[in-house]
């Protein structure tokens, strides 16, 4: 019994240690910095203080000065300047776009994987994976090239609006870029559990449909398209969070107006080095991440239960 | 009516296809591009190869990224196994939070708070806290692959060892560690691949101290499009292929296990 006691934390105790050390402590303390001030050069306001009169390094708390320890300033600030509640709406907005866009594109891809013949499906799947394994950056740069005002790409587009007589557009730099780049960068994402779900799907179901007199259209909706509810919630979810946080996406397509929560975190973190508030608006990203997935989990199980 | 649904279905699928690949494509072909520019052919040129293979910061770079990306995959996969094995064997509240949680929300969360911490304790920035960072987050990664090796494997062969005499730590050491090898290298090449990948927790917990590979295009292609990116891209990605296909020799079924 002791073995067994003994056995189970060392097996389970170092993941664990390392884990507390480097993520679950790290994470406290990012929230507790969102209560605090930003210190004079940057960064925090040190805990640790000199006290004038005595001379003696002390801790602000002992000190006395309650005033400087903790404040609810830096969620105030949050709550009343409206331009941080619109950088949230519109990440999401672009989040939300970018997800319904991958499932459009998915969906016909994962259903016809799923459908194909089975010694062709891997090989299916593993070239959805395989773009994905190059590096981030580069499948973001390689829509820099595209979309670059000298590309091939860009020059026809523009050759063809000035047939209609609309000025050339930009398209490098723009919203359009944003959520074109954040769809290819999580496309994978939403074609794997589809795909997954619709591999399952018992194909007699169709069959039987239609011989009682379903056509395509109904088949779909009424059986493939519910059937596949957990798997489109699962998808989403993969797209959708990510996409909410990303911030070299638009940072280097988005230009000046296409910018994301996440930007604006880096920005207080790196640039205008206010960590306080750079925590303040990653708890709230943090929060609406965990209603999302919360959300999600609850409409997956909820479409599993009314499909079977 | 059904040949002619799946033709349609095989045109959209293909300009999927189309859509995942041509951008790479792309890549790699302005890499061969005698100009400056990438937009336009010019011609065949090596140049952009000799230009990269001169670059002393992108070498230093390449090094910092391999050094971290095999300090990473060692320490994570120690780590992530025993992850896995505790999350298999165990019923656990707080180790599978711990585990999950940094797979499942936004890297960047995880940059700040990495940030403030080492910032906190006073460390400087670069290769240790680069590394440090990245086995904190691959250490899920591998622990889902090698649970879902174990839990493919027949826990009868383990009762039967113990049957004939071995320990437990004998048994574990001669069936289970044999049979769950390919998840856990698997693993080790996932942790290898993210860690050579990361930009974003990288971005973060760097400093000015240390550069890796993904740092030094973003900088570059935050200034202006480079065909020496192209080039690097390019070898970036013959170096993705070559892992994968050592994967899929080394463990066939890894790759599966991934998706």
């Amino acid at each position: 019994m002791r073995n067994n006691r003994l056995a189970k934390w060392l097996i389970s105790g170092p993941p664990l240690l390392y884990l507390l050390l480097f993520f679950a402590i790290p994470s406290a303390i990012m929230a507790f910095a969102a209560f605090r001030f930003p210190g004079d050069y940057g960064g925090l306001l040190p805990l640790m203080n000199v006290n004038p009169d005595t001379g003696k390094t002390e801790l602000l708390i002992n000190a006395g000065n309650y005033a400087d320890f903790l404040t609810l300033e830096n969620f105030t600030r949050f709550f009343q300047e409206p331009v941080f509640f619109e950088l949230f709406l519109k990440s999401f907005w672009y989040a939300g776009l970018t997800t319904v866009i991958c499932l459009a594109l998915a969906y016909p891809l994962a259903w016809l994987i799923a459908r194909s013949p089975k010694k062709h499906r891997d090989l299916l799947v593993l070239m959805v994976i395989l773009p994905f394994w190059s590096n981030f950056l580069i499948r973001v740069y390689s829509w820099m090239i595209i979309l670059g005002p000298q590309g091939y790409f860009a020059k026809s587009i523009n050759a063809v609006l000035g047939v209609i007589g609309i000025g050339p557009v930009q398209l490098l730099f723009s919203h359009f870029a944003v959520i074109l780049v954040l769809v290819y960068v999580h496309l994978p994402f939403m074609v794997l559990p589809l795909y997954a779900n619709l591999e399952k799907h018992d194909m007699n179901l169709l069959d039987a449909a239609q011989d009682l007199g379903a056509n395509a259209w109904q088949r779909f909706w009424r059986i493939t398209w519910p059937l596949s509810l957990p798997g489109v919630w699962a998808g989403a979810a993969l797209v959708f969070i990510p996409a909410l946080g990303m911030f070299a996406v638009p940072d280097l397509v988005g230009g000046t107006d296409g910018i994301m929560i996440g930007n604006l975190i880096k920005q207080q973190f790196l640039d205008s080095r206010d960590w306080p508030f750079g925590s303040v608006l990653s708890i709230m990203l943090t929060l609406a991440v965990l209603m999302l997935a919360g959300l999600a989990t609850l409409i997956g199980r909820g479409g599993k239960r009314n499909a079977l | 009516m059904h040949s002619k649904q799946s033709k349609w279905l095989w045109g959209a699928a293909s300009l999927v296809y189309l859509f995942l690949y041509l951008p790479l494509i792309i890549v790699v072909v302005y890499s061969f591009n005698d100009s400056k520019l990438n937009a336009e052919w010019v011609g065949f040129t090596f140049k952009w190869y000799e230009i990269l293979f001169n670059d002393a910061q992108m070498l230093t770079a390449a090094r910092n990224t391999l050094i971290i990306g095999l300090v990473t995959s060692v320490c994570a996969t120690v780590l992530g196994t025993l992850a896995g094995l505790a999350m298999y064997k165990y019923k656990l509240r707080l180790l599978p939070v711990l585990v999950l949680t940094p797979i499942a929300i936004p890297e960047i969360l995880m940059g700040v708070s990495l940030l403030i911490f080492f910032v906190m304790l006073n460390m400087t920035l670069g290769l240790v806290s680069i590394a440090l960072s990245h086995i904190a987050f691959c250490i899920g990664f591998v622990a889902i692959v090698v649970r879902s090796r174990l839990q493919g494997m027949d826990e009868s062969l383990v009762e039967a060892a113990r049957d004939l005499g071995a320990t437990p730590v004998q048994a574990f050491r001669l069936v289970t560690l044999p049979l769950i090898m390919p998840g856990i290298i698997a693993g080790a090449l996932m942790a290898f691949t993210l860690s050579i990948d990361d930009f974003v927790i990288t971005f973060f917990t760097a400093g000015a101290g240390a550069s890796t590979l993904p740092l030094q295009i973003y900088s570059m292609i935050r200034i202006a499009v480079t065909p020496e990116v192209n080039a690097i891209s390019t070898l970036l990605m013959l170096l993705t292929l070559a892992l994968i296909v050592i994967a899929s020799k080394v463990a066939p079924g890894a790759i599966k296990a991934q998706s």
